[in-house]
């Protein structure tokens, strides 16, 4: 790039702010994908890259996208959980890379809870 | 473009490359890729984060888990745990001292929560040598209002209503030493950033210029336009390579995207800034032997007036702003003089980074709004003391600074405060003391450090403060005499009033604050032969009482076989054998080796030999 406008500040400012998002926090949600052996054996791995591939092309910038082990019910797996900041969490099960794009989609982007895959809202409680 | 779902921050501050961290760079670069990860995390090289007790320092985001003291052998682990599992890796964690559980998110620690960024903001944060992630932060948007919408008058106006003043030690305001400068007509101006950071322990502006090199560029292109200069230089010391070289680099890239040199931004203000090397000399941190320094000649401070905002440099108007100064500066353009104004007091407004060094648990590089107590700046967030021991003072300044003790602890952490007790806010240096120091040392220290320092253009400094120096080294030596204390104290006062510069002006300052707050100590060494802490050879005598347990720790340091006893009976020193080294007094952890009067040794020969 040669010499820029003030404009051009504005525009390469704009390019990165999906990295900033996640070094200053400050995300509207996290969506993590359970990857223990379970999950990974289950197929997590083709989740997550979906995920990552989905995300970049809807330019979605202030989401958390982080891994996490197993969730405890690995029959259901590959799982993954989206916190929307304020909300319940949701846990989704059984997910392959396309389902993982329909719930980044219609409960990531647009706010409404897949019901069809998901399994529970909420956390276990602990101590 | 790889859209990233992590970002690996690895401090590059020169701390934690010299522990290691490129090599942990390269490490953790082959294992991601080895497993698949390269894509989905980025590995960043940043500037200082400031930690650098905990070097080398790897953030991890988004979590914000802080990771330390890493070496390359915990890569696999780290990367099998955390990067691909999504399980962060309590043991390599940082904890905080005297407590048991890992905290993992830099937001929860004292030392980061209890800071508020300005100058640092973008410390760890950004990739040093790349331009856009400096503009992705802000970077440029204060310069291009200040280009684009505002005159050289409103920008004045704004930085005196901020009331920034200069970070480099003085205090002096910013906007009135820009306006000053504005008033003096003249085709040719220069804005100059003095990097030459010469106090023993302080690193702030050495981290600015690592850590965020643009923002120093920044704050220059305002100040130019405010001033009317078309030249800027950067005087940084050749100690320096690191910060030489990034600033290297943000200069060509900002020449590249036009930032620098003709119509900057289209505005029709042009400025270009080059660095120039120091050689080192502690005096070309002041302002008129900087600017002599620039042009060739030998680094001397000269008569004021004429101020350098009237003749400067090459003998025209000139501004010189110190590097964490220049750091505030876009901002307060873009964010305005009342959002600068919210943190700090009404005369000292905004914060001050430190140097956090010395007898603490957290050193490192610390940024605090101005006004905080120095108890909660040495205790919350430096962690205070090491265990089992005291504390006794605090060094602000330098060796223009002087000693602040425990009961002055609660002073507020402003320009006029810290005047107030006889030590300077300074550049930021804050060296913490505990009972193992003496005094007098520290003072003779500093003199040592000033006598060699002065650049030898007036007698008071260059003459006085050696007289000084050999009077501290008669005192330190056993050679003190009644008198020497009421000297030292005239000699002091005299230097200050017939010195020419602040080096001189300022020189004696550590020796004033000691004898204010500690002259017991000084008395000590003249009458009674007795450096209480032990650290003046020739006036002390090591025993051990008679409540020692003899685990024998002090019998196992001892490099001169100088100690004896049976296992869990009292130990004794064999004086004749003792070189007082001190190895057993600091290793002792009941306090059982103590230190009397270089006259005691004497006695206790006798007594020893009557034993035998």
């Amino acid at each position: 790039m040669g010499r820029i406008t003030v404009d051009d500040l504005k525009k390469i400012k704009e390019k990165h702010q999906a990295t900033f998002k996640l070094r200053e926090g400050g995300n509207r949600a996290k969506v993590t994908v359970h990857m223990g052996t379970c999950g990974i054996a289950a197929g997590a791995r083709a989740v997550m890259d979906a995920l990552i591939d989905e995300m970049a092309a809807k330019e979605v910038k202030d989401v958390i996208l982080t891994t996490s082990g197993c969730a405890g019910f690995c029959v259901k797996e590959p799982m993954a959980t989206v916190e929307i900041v304020g909300e319940a969490p949701v846990k989704y099960c059984s997910l392959n890379a396309d389902k993982m794009r329909k719930v980044l989609n219609e409960h990531v982007i647009g706010g409404n809870v897949v019901e069809e895959y998901a399994l529970v809202v909420g956390s276990e409680t602990s101590y | 473009m790889v859209n990233y779902r992590a970002n690996l921050m690895i401090c590059g501050g020169t701390g934690c490359i010299a522990m290691g961290g490129l090599d942990l760079k390269d490490a953790l670069e082959q294992e991601l890729k080895g497993k698949g990860l390269d894509n989905e995390y980025r590995v960043v090289i940043t500037g200082c984060n400031g930690f650098c007790a905990e070097g080398p320092i790897l953030t991890a985001y988004p979590e914000g888990i802080f990771y330390k003291k890493l070496t390359p052998d915990n890569v696999p682990f780290l990367v099998e745990e955390h990067f691909l599992k999504g399980r962060p890796v309590e043991k390599l964690m940082y904890k905080e001292p005297e407590k048991k559980h890992a905290v993992p998110a830099m937001k929860d620690i004292p030392f980061f929560n209890l800071q508020v960024l300005r100058a640092l903001r973008n410390k760890g944060l950004i990739d040093p040598e790349s331009i856009d992630e400096y503009i992705a932060r802000d970077g440029y948007l204060g310069a291009a209002k200040a280009l684009m919408e505002m005159t050289p008058e409103e920008i004045c106006e704004t930085m005196t209503e901020s009331g920034l003043r200069g970070l480099g030690g003085a205090g002096f305001p910013t906007g009135r030493k820009w306006a000053s400068c504005a008033g003096y007509p003249s085709d040719e101006k220069y804005i100059l950033c003095n990097g030459d950071e010469g106090d023993p322990g302080a690193f702030m502006d050495r981290s600015i210029m690592e850590a965020d090199p643009h923002v120093v560029l920044e704050g220059m292109i305002i100040g130019g336009k405010a001033i009317g200069a078309r030249q800027g230089y950067i005087y940084v010391r050749a100690e320096y390579p690191l910060a030489v070289k990034r600033l290297r680099i943000a200069i060509k890239q900002a020449r590249e995207y036009g930032l620098l040199g003709e119509n900057i931004l289209g505005s029709g203000y042009s400025l270009d800034i080059e660095p120039y090397l120091g050689a080192g000399a502690f005096v070309c941190g002041e302002s008129t032997a900087l600017m002599y320094s620039i042009e060739g000649r030998r680094g001397m401070p000269r008569l004021t007036p004429p101020r350098s905002t009237e003749a400067g440099l090459w003998g025209k108007p000139t501004v010189l702003n110190n590097v964490e100064t220049l750091a505030n500066v876009p901002q307060i353009i873009l964010k305005g003089a009342e959002w600068f104004r919210v943190l700090g007091t009404e005369k000292s407004p905004g914060t001050k980074v430190f140097a956090l060094t010395g007898s603490i648990n957290n050193i490192g590089l610390i940024e605090v709004p101005m006004g905080m107590p120095l108890r909660k700046v040495i205790y919350d967030i430096g962690g205070g003391v090491p265990k089992g021991r005291k504390f006794k003072a605090v060094q602000l300044g330098g060796p223009s600074g002087g000693c602040i003790p425990e009961s002055l602890l609660d002073t507020p952490v402003t320009f006029e405060d810290i005047t107030e007790t006889g030590a300077i806010v300074g550049s930021g240096g804050m060296v913490v003391m505990d009972d193992g120091n003496c005094m007098v040392s520290v003072s003779k220290f500093f003199l040592d450090f000033t006598a060699d320092e002065s650049c030898g253009k007036c007698t008071p400094c260059r003459i006085g403060t050696q007289v000084m120096l050999d009077k501290l080294i008669d005192i330190t030596e056993g050679r003190g005499k009644e008198g020497d204390i009421e000297t030292l104290v005239d000699m002091s006062y005299d230097i200050i009033d017939g010195s020419l510069c602040g080096l001189g002006q300022s020189a004696p300052n550590p020796v004033l604050t000691t004898i204010k707050y500690f002259e017991e100590e000084y008395r000590s060494h003249i009458e009674e032969g007795w450096c209480k802490a032990g650290v003046c050879k020739e006036l002390v005598t090591f025993y051990i009482d008679e409540d020692c347990k003899g685990c024998g720790a002090c019998k196992r340091v001892c490099p001169s076989d100088a100690i004896w006893g049976e296992k869990k009976i009292a130990h004794h020193i064999e004086q004749e054998k003792c070189v007082k080294c001190r190895s057993c007094f600091a290793r002792c952890k009941f306090g059982n080796v103590r230190t009397g009067p270089a006259s005691l040794r004497e006695e206790l020969i006798k007594k020893q030999a009557v034993e035998a």
